[in-house]
């Protein structure tokens, strides 16, 4: 990408974990005749770096549990990463206190997966709407806000006449449209949307990625998008980091990922995408079994899975670096030449 | 000649508040020995209240209200109770999305297996234990011995899922009725499930209905795909045909939005509106507020399943219909 462009967004070595431990008595463990006080340590999020530059679709790709949602909660702020640093613009955003963070919230803004369980069941339409120009455009009078709505609704394809209407009263999709209007109201310039087609159909789910892409096009909007569908990653990104188990594997341009996958764990999961009309492709198996984020393994957070696996990667984590135009890849076999 | 299982003009009505709806209307289709077909449509389309039907296990508010369930050319409508379960779960089983569906949570796997086999077959505990550990290797559960012993919530949701297939085999069915089976796990794990399914229907000679809305997972493992849209089989075909070559409006709508099928970055195209729901049906042609080519007879007439080219390529459409319409 336009490597000179200043980025919007940056994350240097993000950190995030959870405790887990559960309820005071829940943390003993006996160990050796006594009782041993045990911390339980999800790590969610390993040590991410990356860029986001202005107008692309940049998209975080990997399995459940991987960390995509956390690295969501973490970027706008919903969660305060453990460690590392967070820029938007230019400024640092991560250690901002909550009404230092008003600005940025009107500048990024959120989708979620499921919009039954985002928009407020008892709000109508309008209501959804309003809310967020009342918080930050106090001047507005009445008059501007409500025709602030129907303009937005006109834009993600509801109807401005079903703005007294409760969510129930529409379908998902439609529920999916007035939630990507609520995060247009305040004229975001970036949107991190997390998995917000997944709940839905196929026929529904076209229409609402092209109103993602009409959306960005119209206004020039930055996108972090992310999915566990691969399909849909192929079609909309610019660029594309792959995580597992908390750490970034691989980060390429969107064509450059599907042609030319190079880490172990990319190239699993694109052969393992059930293709129209290829009657049993190939798919490369994983040895081992699932890995949990509350016991990392030391070395490549792969390692256990991986069939190129050597010594060094049980021991040593491997640290992103570039492999040919734009590509970075956290990979001792591909950085040694033994992953082919 | 006869089929494993035929299903003739299925009928599955629900007694609302409102009144009766009809979820399964006029369904009907075959299942030959070891074959492996897939109900495809978006959700609410009817695949799993025709997956539940099959096996007889609707229940209130719905009632199968027509139609014939053939399984080895007798109806399992008019079979009694103590008939039904001897083919559910015996000759016919079922799995489902969510495994805790079939498994007990409060018992051991190998419990809960030596229980199944010893309801279903006169044998000893000795024998049901091998049996199970058999079932338990066909699945590729790593170290099968010291699974038995070990509870559901041990187990990651992939390996769940092949203890709920080698459960569905202890009885050795004919027929796997497969709802979604892997829509909820991760996409690695999917491409090995499916591999699962695939390798059993062949070794064990078994005969597949995959219910599912991801059409490549259908193109992947079935000889045959059903099309079903708001509760009637709109197009049935030989599995690459209706890939390749959709027929009906709708297929043709929904192949055309994968965003495989279009160019990167380029507008998908899409079917507009969304599936009606079951107290609001169209008259006609439930697809016709969606359709490109809605004529006049569309909004009247439901069009009926008609054979194309061959006898396998069915389509419900008046457009397709010989001599065209009207
Ligand atoms: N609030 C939380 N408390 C405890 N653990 C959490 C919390 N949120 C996420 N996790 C854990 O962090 C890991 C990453 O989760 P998540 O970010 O939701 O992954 P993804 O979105 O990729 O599926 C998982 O192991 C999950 O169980
Ligand atoms: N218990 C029920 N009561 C009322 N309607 C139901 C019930 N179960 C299913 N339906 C309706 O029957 C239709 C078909 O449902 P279903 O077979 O589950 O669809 P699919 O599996 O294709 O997503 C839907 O409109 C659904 O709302
Ligand atoms: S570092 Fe080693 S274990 Fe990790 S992906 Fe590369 S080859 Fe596999
Ligand atoms: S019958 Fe008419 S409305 Fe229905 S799919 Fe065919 S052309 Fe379209
Ligand atoms: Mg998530
Ligand atoms: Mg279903």
């Amino acid at each position: 990408m336009n490597t000179q462009a200043k980025p919007l967004l940056k994350l240097e070595d993000v950190y995030k974990e959870f405790d887990v431990t559960g309820g005071f008595w829940e943390q003993f463990r006996w160990e050796n005749g006594r009782p041993v006080r045990k911390k339980a340590i999800v790590k969610a999020v390993n040590g991410v770096t990356f860029d986001i530059y202005q107008g692309e679709t940049f998209s975080v790709v990997g399995e459940s549990g991987c960390g995509k949602s956390t690295l969501a909660r973490t970027v706008t702020g919903l969660l305060q990463p453990e460690c590392g640093k967070i820029f938007y613009d230019g400024d640092r955003i991560d250690d901002l206190s909550y009404s230092q963070k008003t600005p940025y919230k009107k500048r990024m803004q959120m989708v979620f997966q499921d919009p039954y369980a985002s928009l407020n069941p008892r709000f109508t339409v309008r209501k959804t709407l309003e809310e967020p120009l009342f918080f930050h455009y106090p001047e507005l009078t009445r008059e501007q806000r409500l025709d602030r709505i129907a303009e937005v609704m006109e834009q993600v394809g509801v109807h401005p006449a079903w703005a007294e209407r409760f969510p129930h009263e529409f379908s998902g999709g439609q529920r999916q449209r007035i939630s990507i209007a609520r995060a247009l109201m305040v004229d975001p310039e970036f949107i991190v949307a997390d998995e917000p087609v997944s709940a839905l159909d196929v026929s529904v789910q076209a229409q609402i990625l092209n109103l993602f892409m009409e959306a960005q096009e119209k206004r020039g909007l930055t996108y972090m998008f992310i999915t566990h569908d691969l399909s849909v990653v192929a079609h909309i990104s610019t660029r594309v980091a792959v995580m597992y188990l908390g750490s970034l594997c691989e980060l390429s341009p969107g064509g450059e990922i599907f042609n030319n996958p190079r880490h172990p764990y990319t190239k699993a999961l694109l052969s393992a995408i059930p293709r129209l009309g290829e009657k049993k492709a190939k798919h490369i198996r994983l040895k081992g079994e699932v890995t949990s984020p509350l016991h990392l393994p030391s070395g490549c957070v792969f390692h256990k899975r991986c069939t190129y696996a050597k010594e060094i990667c049980t021991q040593e984590i491997p640290t992103p670096f570039t492999a040919g135009d734009n590509a970075a890849v956290a990979c001792h076999g591909v950085e040694q030449g033994w992953v082919g | 000649m006869d089929h494993l299982l035929e299903i003739q003009n299925l009928e599955v009505k629900f007694r609302l508040r409102s009144g009766e709806v009809t979820a399964i209307n006029d369904v009907s289709f075959f299942l030959d020995q070891g074959e492996r077909v897939g109900l495809v449509g978006e959700s609410g389309a009817g695949k799993s209240v025709t997956g539940f039907a099959i096996i007889k296990l609707i229940s209130k508010p719905g009632f199968i209200s027509g139609g014939k369930v053939l399984f080895e050319g007798r109806d399992i409508a008019g079979l009694s109770i103590e008939e039904v379960r001897n083919i559910r779960g015996n000759r016919i089983s079922m799995i489902f999305q969510d495994p805790m569906m079939t498994l007990n949570p409060v018992l051991s796997i190998g419990t809960q297996m030596t229980e199944t086999i010893l309801a279903h077959k006169n044998v000893s505990k000795a024998e049901a234990q091998a049996i199970a550990l058999d079932k338990l290797k066909k699945v590729h559960i790593p170290s099968p011995e010291k699974r038995l012993d070990q509870y559901p919530h041990e187990f990651s949701g992939g390996m769940r899922q092949r203890i709920v297939i080698a459960i569905a085999l202890l009885t050795d069915p004919a027929v796997i009725i497969a709802d979604e089976p892997t829509t909820a796990l991760d996409v690695t794990i999917q491409a090995e499930i499916m591999d699962l399914l695939s390798e059993l229907c062949e070794s064990e000679k078994m005969a597949l209905i995959l219910i599912t809305h991801d059409l490549g997972v259908v193109s992947q493992v079935t000889d045959r795909i059903i099309v079903m849209y708001a509760g009637r089989i709109v197009e049935q075909g030989l599995t690459r045909d209706v890939v390749s070559n959709p027929r009906h409006p709708y297929t043709k709508g929904l192949i055309a939005a994968l965003p495989e099928s279009q160019q990167r970055g380029k507008a998908l195209s899409q079917i507009p509106g969304t599936m009606p729901s079951l107290t609001d049906m169209p008259q006609g042609c439930s697809f016709h507020p969606r359709c490109e080519l809605v004529m006049p007879i569309c909004k009247e007439k439901v069009p009926e399943l008609i054979e194309l080219d061959n006898k396998n390529a069915l389509v419900a459409c008046h457009a397709l219909a010989k001599g065209g319409a009207s």
